[in-house]
């Protein structure tokens, strides 16, 4: 579904920003892969070369359609990032959600009691687990038809306690089921145990091996 | 209306004796340790040697009343203008960017806005006098040069720090410009404050420079408020044109065709 083919960083940046590749893996309709190394091993940065947000050269393809002939607007609702840091620019949750009942199905499958009320929280009072959460049910919900085909998730239950962290696999299990990728990093060998088929081991911005 | 009652001539050494004031300062940051006095007589002696010299500048620029000597000295304050929104950056475009934004747009708006006032308002004879020219441009161009300034070093500080609100909203499908809409808005606000302020305060709180040149020089009044008036909606206008230009240029720089955010590009 989602092939790679030397994806790097691309020789006119100044040199010393970031390494990365070349890199070349493929993820299949409804498999997870998920993808370790240590921190500052390039996992995030990879990510951000996938969805087109840093400078990157290299092929590729989503179901056999080049990156290069898809706009970046387009692209980015059919491969979704999500970073292990969610971004806000206004003040409420509500503010950042254009599809609210798409996202209130989320959140409620998410462990929040009372969804509409969600929108109303300021964000400067949201935990980290549920700003983690929120942002998961705001990409989600934003390309309702047809949501998001393959999902990067940059370890998406980092901040979660059990409960909320098997509500969130859950979640992503149903995603799988209906035919998305996920491409997963994860601290957690259980997580990776439980959601992936395979694995990607990236040290240095390379992959260094796959198991 | 009251007629033109003439202007008191100043000797040179009239000015020695106000500049005894400096000495004076000087002598007080001496009296309490300031370490101020080096710098303040130099500073004194640099703004009266700049401005005698501007002065045998613009005697030579008003007796010749040449087209291309006239641009010539336009382009040049431009450009120190330019070096200036540069140095008043803490984060600014990497490469020729950082300049070029600041002194193009500044120089552009300038010269649009001082073109209409001498095609409209003043109409001299012949339309590029310098007597008139030199001096609106130069007024026009310090307040929109502030403005620009203002507004590029906000927009640059900014993008940094809002970094992750920008891409988020990038990630959900957004446009660069949508991405960029509230730090733009905010730029432009912080731009446009200083020129909104001056309008809001002048004859209140302060008499405008200008206006008090010309009443002190024997210009009535009436005239002189007149004068000072055009001028506010002349600076107006070029600080809305040049901090809107160089803003919308600079966010379109710090981002690509692929709508990425491209703080690479900042240094």
């Amino acid at each position: 579904m989602l092939q790679v083919e030397n994806l790097q960083r691309p020789d006119d940046l100044p040199s010393g920003q970031y390494v990365l590749g070349p890199i070349s893996f493929r993820i299949e309709r409804g498999e997870c892969l998920a993808l370790t190394g240590t921190s500052g091993a390039g996992k995030s940065l990879l990510l951000r070369a996938l969805v087109d947000l840093d400078p990157n050269r290299g092929e590729v393809t989503l179901g056999g359609v080049p990156r290069a002939e898809v706009p970046a607007i387009t692209w980015r609702r059919r491969v979704a990032y999500f970073p292990a840091e969610p971004g806000w620019w206004l003040d409420h949750v509500g503010d950042h959600i254009p599809d609210r009942p798409g996202a209130c199905e989320i959140l409620a499958q998410l462990g929040f009691a009372d969804p509409d009320d969600v929108m109303s929280w300021p964000i400067s009072r949201l935990s980290s687990g549920e700003r983690q959460r929120i942002a998961l049910a705001r990409g989600l919900s934003c390309d309702m038809p047809g949501a998001p085909k393959v999902l990067l998730l940059d370890e998406p239950t980092s901040a979660l306690d059990t409960d909320s962290c098997a509500l969130v696999e859950a979640l992503l299990q149903r995603h799988l089921d209906k035919g998305a990728a996920i491409l997963l990093v994860s601290h957690d060998p259980a997580q990776v145990a439980r959601l992936a088929q395979r694995s990607l081991h990236m040290v240095g911005g390379k992959l260094v091996g796959t198991a | 209306m009251t007629p033109m009652t003439g202007y008191i001539e100043l000797s040179y050494l009239d000015l020695a004796i106000a500049a005894l004031l400096v000495v004076l300062n000087a002598g007080l940051s001496l009296a309490f340790g300031l370490g101020l006095e080096r710098r303040m007589l130099l500073a004194a002696l640099r703004m009266a040697a700049q401005l005698l010299l501007v002065g045998f500048v613009l005697q030579a620029l008003f007796d010749t009343v040449s087209l291309w000597l006239t641009a010539l000295v336009a382009l040049i304050m431009a450009l120190f203008a330019g070096r200036e929104i540069l140095a008043r950056q803490e984060r600014r475009l990497a490469g020729w960017w950082g300049y070029g934004i600041g002194a193009s747009t500044m120089l552009l708006a300038g010269m649009v806005v001082t073109l209409l006032a001498l095609s409209g308002p003043l109409r001299p004879d012949p339309w590029f006098d310098p007597r008139y020219a030199i001096p609106l441009f130069g007024m026009i161009l310090g307040n929109a040069m502030t403005g620009i300034s203002l507004g590029l070093d906000s927009l640059t500080t900014m993008v940094g720090r809002e970094r992750a609100g920008i891409e988020a909203q990038l990630l959900l499908g957004a446009s660069r410009w949508q991405a960029m809409r509230t730090v733009a808005q905010r730029a432009l606000r912080t731009g446009f404050t200083p020129m909104l302020n001056s309008m809001a305060a002048a004859g209140v709180v302060f008499l405008p420079g200008m206006m008090t040149g010309q009443i002190l020089a024997g210009v009535a009044p009436e005239q002189a408020v007149k004068y000072q008036i055009l001028l506010l909606f002349l600076i107006a206008g070029a600080t809305g044109l040049g901090v809107l230009s160089a803003v919308m240029i600079s966010v379109w720089r710090l981002t690509d065709d692929r709508h990425r955010l491209r703080l690479d590009r900042l240094r």
